[in-house]
């Protein structure tokens, strides 16, 4: 069914549940084409286990364009695959060549505990962004979009912090497991809004608090997390946060925790 | 007169809304805490909806089947949301926006629902703002605005190509906030496989826990269905891997009738299938087409490169077929009119199913805008195009980047190949002007029911629906029903329906895993998704359509022989999830086949090749079929139609021109 | 606990304390890099002997003692706890990483280059601290100071000596390489202006204080001082 003629050797993270030790397991994959992507590979990988009668591999994975955010396989060493700015799903197989090896293996954090094979558990990141990832506005009490104006380089820079797609890559690769640029992104985009400043010094400790609490590790700034984000999320954001964090902490009278 | 009862408020359409919103009966505060709503999909609809009632004080229970709300499919829309605001003083008005909607879906929706749409468009901005969605701004540092295919004004607000994620993002983090507080109880990975209906009433849900396969019951006093559309019937589409009709189509099989089964929009600007393996379409904004020009050669199979073509040799058969509007043709027309070129040969790359959309124009001039800016006025062509290209960097990057990606080719040197590929379904469970469906207490909201965009959908009008459907509407129109409802107490889960309802979810999984057939899923919706896009995807003619539904019949009963189903029932298993979905899917295509078929006319994105004027343009027959088909499923997969009439009473109804 | 105080345990916090001392040894390797250069002076150690005796003798310089050892103390403390917390939120490795592709070698392994650091750190102090300080220097120079200059020259007439210096001293010039940007970072002083800078004088830094150092050892075993 495949019309292509590059063949792998893939080594596969299989783990039954959670409890389960898991292991790595060797699958071979032949006449593939340069033109899929990584995880139609994947595909083609399954229906053979299928029509072998084992269990096909489980992958987290939706939108197939890069955005959602689902897709998350420690690629041979690197999240998301050999390439930069990019997702899982948008890896294509000419990014390889014929008689590869590819180890694939799952995110890995304690705050990311492993569901299935490379299926994991991000719940944490949604937590974090309830505890204060927001503007407090209930619906129907805005004003007029025009009323407050906001210079362009503030949009924009809130946008490029916006355009974070809570994948967890940053996690995945940060040798503490730490999520300080996924906090920091949310941080950072309502920062540099007007919107945000209202609850900004309260939304940086109770976010800070909460993902030290799920068990995160903690930044020492290898920068490998603005390298390996899909979006490009910049450091610069976690400065931000910082700076806010002791402002909140040391400057405000105001005590949240 | 209508078979069905569509409550649409009395009195002048623009005061329908205001005076309905005034006069619809409230439910108090210490009411409203006893009330429990359920809300099926976190998208834009879904998110905005558990937000806005969890706001007013409902209690929310709120489900998705990805990994976190903020994955719902809303956020892979790029180009932008529609509102009527004004802000570009180009004679945009809460009317323009409703006659553009409603002349868009070529007079096949339901005007009072429409213009309470564009009402609300501008309350959507105003709220997204105030949540910290960042918009595009002008160096002015007030918010930019685009134009989008089928209009003449430019009302389209866009942040980059990621719109939909700035958006959805934002009803997201409304919806955490609930979330945090305690008001809403988020359910992810957790599928809806069934209604609960207690004396004719939606009363709850069953749904699976992905993670462990147990079945669950919920009761609710409401049920809201926000879950998106169908488009995956046809296997590749622009929608994401795990968009289903399950939800839907469960609630059908429970009493709800779908609307319009057929109106499927086929999206012009998408990236050509390069291969069997290919498992989803990736679409190339339509805002590209602001910029980028659409031509074929004009000789046939061509086999020069696209820049060794001359400009005399190039077809720009939009500019030519139609010069007001241009590449700017709302989306089934150009989708059309590309699928036109390529059966009659004119098609390019090596499938020769694409036509390109050329940036080398637009980039040239603005270079030579820029050059001027720099105070170079006689540029050289050089000079410009590499200027230009900064330009159009900065407007489509990321889709540029996109486009390399996914074809190896760079769309900055060569013209992009593009080729219509399915991108939303505008039919979904019929809803009244309240957005319930015909089970009393059943809601759909956005992608999911049928009801605002007629026969074929404008750009950036999802969005604008999804959030007015959850932010401004079912806020309101619930409280017509939940205010009855008041003396209602939860029923307890232990009531018999749904002990029957979670039977049946039981068995229909046990029999899925009883096949142990030899051909997985996937080959079965890969079979459907063939049948469908052949026959009932751009161009539909009875004879096709009939075949077609006998086709879906013969696989449907193949599937239910020898499908395989790995694994295990208790557990993680995306395949068991897959198969459930696509077996819904099964029923789905023959009800569009047969709603395809007994709609003889052409309109909008339902094109009947039997149905067409001399210049291969729709063909509607408004004496026969000024309706909205709304189907009752029956046991035993049969399906009865009834028809709510569709007065146009604000609007002159006429053939749609963009000539 | 006060809002302030509990601070300092949050992740930030953590991180914000290991800046500040960070920065704080920073300047004091300036300080100390400037004495020690004392010994390039061609006047057999007297100058040097009169500096060292002036950071002995100077109430202000013994106080600060005082404060640099609780620098390098919390430094070292709260950089062990983090390893051990880091270690604990990846409990499973990965098979293959290819932290490379992503990161500098150093940057992941300021835990390693700072324990050879404060090897040599134990080292070093019992070679001159403890000696003057405690033990007492046998010889006075000609203006009648301690001749703590004798001391070295002896020291480092050991070449195992001479080895554990200059490789302690490459480990350090790694370990600022990333310290100095980090630092910065870590205290919210990121911006598009002045963070190339910081990072062009952190490179120099990183190379010229520890190769002044490292020449000290070289220069007395090769017989140039």
């Amino acid at each position: 069914m495949s019309t292509g003629n590059m063949n792998l050797t893939l080594k596969v993270w299989r783990q039954k549940n959670s409890k389960d030790q898991g292991r790595l397991v060797d699958y071979k994959v032949s006449d593939i084409s340069p033109d899929m992507s990584f995880l139609e590979m994947f595909d083609v990988l399954n229906e053979q286990l299928i029509s072998k009668g084992e269990e096909p591999i489980v992958f987290d994975h939706d939108c197939r364009e890069g955005i959602c955010g689902m897709c998350s396989m420690f690629i041979n060493g690197r999240p998301h695959g050999p390439k930069q700015g990019i997702t899982t799903c948008q890896l294509h197989m000419r990014s390889f060549k014929d008689g590869d090896t590819i180890v694939v293996e799952p995110w890995r954090a304690q705050a990311f505990p492993v569901i299935k094979d490379l299926s994991v558990d991000r719940s944490s990141f949604d937590r974090i962004i309830a505890a204060g990832g927001f503007i407090s506005v209930n619906t129907g009490s805005a004003q007029d979009a025009n009323n407050i104006p906001i210079p362009k380089q503030d949009a924009d820079a809130a946008f490029e912090a916006a355009a974070c797609i809570g994948c967890g890559a940053c996690v995945a690769t940060c040798k503490n497991a730490s999520a300080m640029l996924f906090v920091s992104a949310k941080i950072s985009q309502l920062a540099h809004l007007p919107q945000g400043q209202p609850e900004r010094y309260r939304r940086v400790q109770s976010m800070v608090a909460q993902m030290d609490a799920e068990g995160f590790g903690n930044c020492t700034n290898t920068g490998a997390c603005e390298a390996e984000c899909p979006k490009g999320i910049s450091l610069e954001n976690i400065a931000l946060m910082n700076r806010d964090y002791y402002s909140a902490k040391f400057l405000k009278e105001e005590e949240i925790h | 007169m209508s078979e069905i009862n569509s409550h649409i408020p009395e009195g002048e359409l623009a005061q329908k809304w205001t005076k309905y919103r005034s006069s619809v009966p409230l439910v108090n505060p210490a009411n409203k805490r006893s009330l429990e709503i359920i809300v099926i999909g976190s998208g834009l609809a879904g998110a905005s909806a558990a937000a806005s009632l969890a706001e007013m004080g409902y209690k929310v229970k709120c489900f998705c089947f990805q990994d976190s709300p903020r994955r719902a499919h809303s956020i892979a829309a790029q180009g932008g949301i529609n509102a009527a605001k004004n802000y570009q003083n180009d004679g945009d008005s809460v009317y323009r926006l409703f006659y553009d909607t409603i002349k868009g879906g070529d007079y096949r929706s339901r005007e009072a629902n429409v213009y309470r749409l564009a009402e609300v468009s501008a309350n959507i901005i105003d709220q997204c703002v105030a949540q910290g969605v960042p918009l595009a701004r002008e160096y002015g540092g007030l918010l930019d605005n685009r134009s989008f295919g089928g209009v003449q004004v430019q009302r389209t607000f866009y942040a980059a190509g990621q719109t939909g994620q700035q958006l959805l993002l934002g009803a997201y983090s409304a919806l955490e906030r609930q979330i945090g507080m305690g008001k809403v109880e988020m359910y992810a990975r957790h599928e809806m496989l069934d209604v609960v209906v207690i004396d004719g009433k939606a009363r709850g849900i069953i749904a699976r826990n992905l993670i462990t396969g147990e079945l669950e019951r919920y009761f609710g006093h409401a049920v809201l269905l926000c879950s998106g559309g169908y488009g995956n019937v046809f296997y590749l589409s622009t929608n994401a891997m795990g968009s289903n009709v399950t939800a839907a189509w469960k609630a059908h099989k429970k009493g709800a009738f779908f609307g319009n089964p057929c109106y499927t929009q086929i999206h012009p600007t998408c990236i050509p299938v390069s291969g069997d393996h290919q498992s989803k379409l990736t679409l190339m904004s339509e805002s590209l087409r602001n910029d980028g020009r659409i031509w074929v050669p004009k000789q046939k199979n061509d086999p020069r490169k696209p820049t060794d073509i001359p400009e005399e040799e190039r077809d720009y058969y939009l500019e030519r077929r139609y010069p007001a509007f241009g590449n700017l043709v709302p989306r089934d027309v150009a989708s059309r009119a590309a699928k036109e070129r390529c059966d009659a040969g004119y098609g390019v790359g090596a499938s020769k199913l694409a036509v390109y959309l050329d940036f080398t124009a637009n980039t040239e001039r603005y270079g030579r805008i820029e050059a001027t800016k720099q105070g170079n006025h006689n540029p050289d062509k050089e000079t410009c195009m590499r200027l230009g290209r900064e330009v159009i960097k900065e407007k489509y990057g990321n889709l540029f980047d996109m486009y390399k990606q996914i074809t190896g080719e760079d769309p900055y040197e060569t013209p992009m190949r593009i080729y219509p590929a399915v991108h939303y379904t505008m039919g979904g469970l019929w809803v009244d002007y309240n957005l319930m469906t015909t089970v009393p207490g059943l809601y759909a909201l956005g992608e999911a029911n049928f009801s605002d965009h007629g026969a074929n959908r404008l750009g950036a009008s999802a969005l604008m629906q999804g959030l007015a459907d959850g932010y401004f509407v079912i806020p309101y129109t619930i409280g017509a029903y939940l205010s009855k409802e008041i003396s209602t107490k939860p029923i307890p889960t232990s009531h018999p329906a749904f002990e029957e309802a979670e039977n049946n979810v039981r068995n229909t999984i046990k029999k899925l895993f009883e096949i142990k057939g030899t051909k997985s899923v996937d080959h079965f919706h890969k079979a459907l998704g063939k049948i469908m896009w052949d026959k009932c995807g751009m161009a539909r003619n009875a004879q096709g359509l009939q075949e077609a539904i006998q086709e879906i019949r013969a696989l449907r009963e193949e599937f239910w022989k020898d499908v395989r189903v790995t694994g295990d029932a208790n557990e993680f298993n995306p395949e068991l999830e897959k198969a459930g979905r696509v077996a819904d899917f099964l029923e789905l295509g023959e009800l569009m086949c047969i709603d395809a078929l007994h709609r003889n006319e052409s309109c909008g994105g339902h094109f009947r090749e039997e149905y067409q004027t001399e210049e291969g343009e729709a063909l509607r027959d408004d004496e026969h079929f000024s309706y909205v088909a709304a189907w009752e499923y029956q046991p035993g997969t049969s399906f009865t139609l009834h028809k709510e009439d569709l007065n146009f009473e604000n609007i002159k109804v006429a053939q749609r021109s963009y000539k | 606990m006060s809002n302030s105080g509990k601070a300092f345990s949050s992740s930030i916090g953590k991180k914000l304390v290991m800046g500040i001392t960070g920065l704080f040894l920073i300047l004091y390797l300036i300080i100390h890099c400037f004495l020690n250069s004392l010994i390039f002076v061609n006047d057999g150690g007297l100058t040097f002997n009169e500096g060292a005796h002036f950071m002995a003798t100077n109430w202000l310089i013994r106080a600060m003692e005082v404060v640099l050892f609780l620098g390098f103390i919390v430094h070292i403390v709260q950089s062990a706890r983090l390893t051990i917390e880091n270690r604990a939120a990846r409990p499973v490795k990965y098979a293959y990483n290819d932290g490379n592709a992503n990161s500098k070698w150093y940057s992941r392994s300021m835990g390693l280059l700072g324990t050879i650091l404060l090897i040599f750190l134990i080292v070093h102090l019992s070679n001159f601290w403890v000696v003057s300080r405690f033990t007492g220097i046998p010889t006075t120079d000609a203006n009648g100071h301690d001749d703590l200059y004798a001391v070295m020259k002896l020291t480092f007439q050991n070449v195992w000596i001479v080895i554990l210096y200059v490789l302690a001293m490459v480990s350090l010039a790694y370990h600022l390489l990333h310290g100095f940007p980090s630092a910065f970072q870590t205290m919210g002083w990121n911006h598009k202006k002045y963070t190339p800078i910081i990072k062009k004088v952190g490179f120099w830094y990183s190379i010229i204080i520890p190769l002044i150092f490292a020449l000290m050892p070289i220069a007395v075993y090769a017989g140039l001082i």
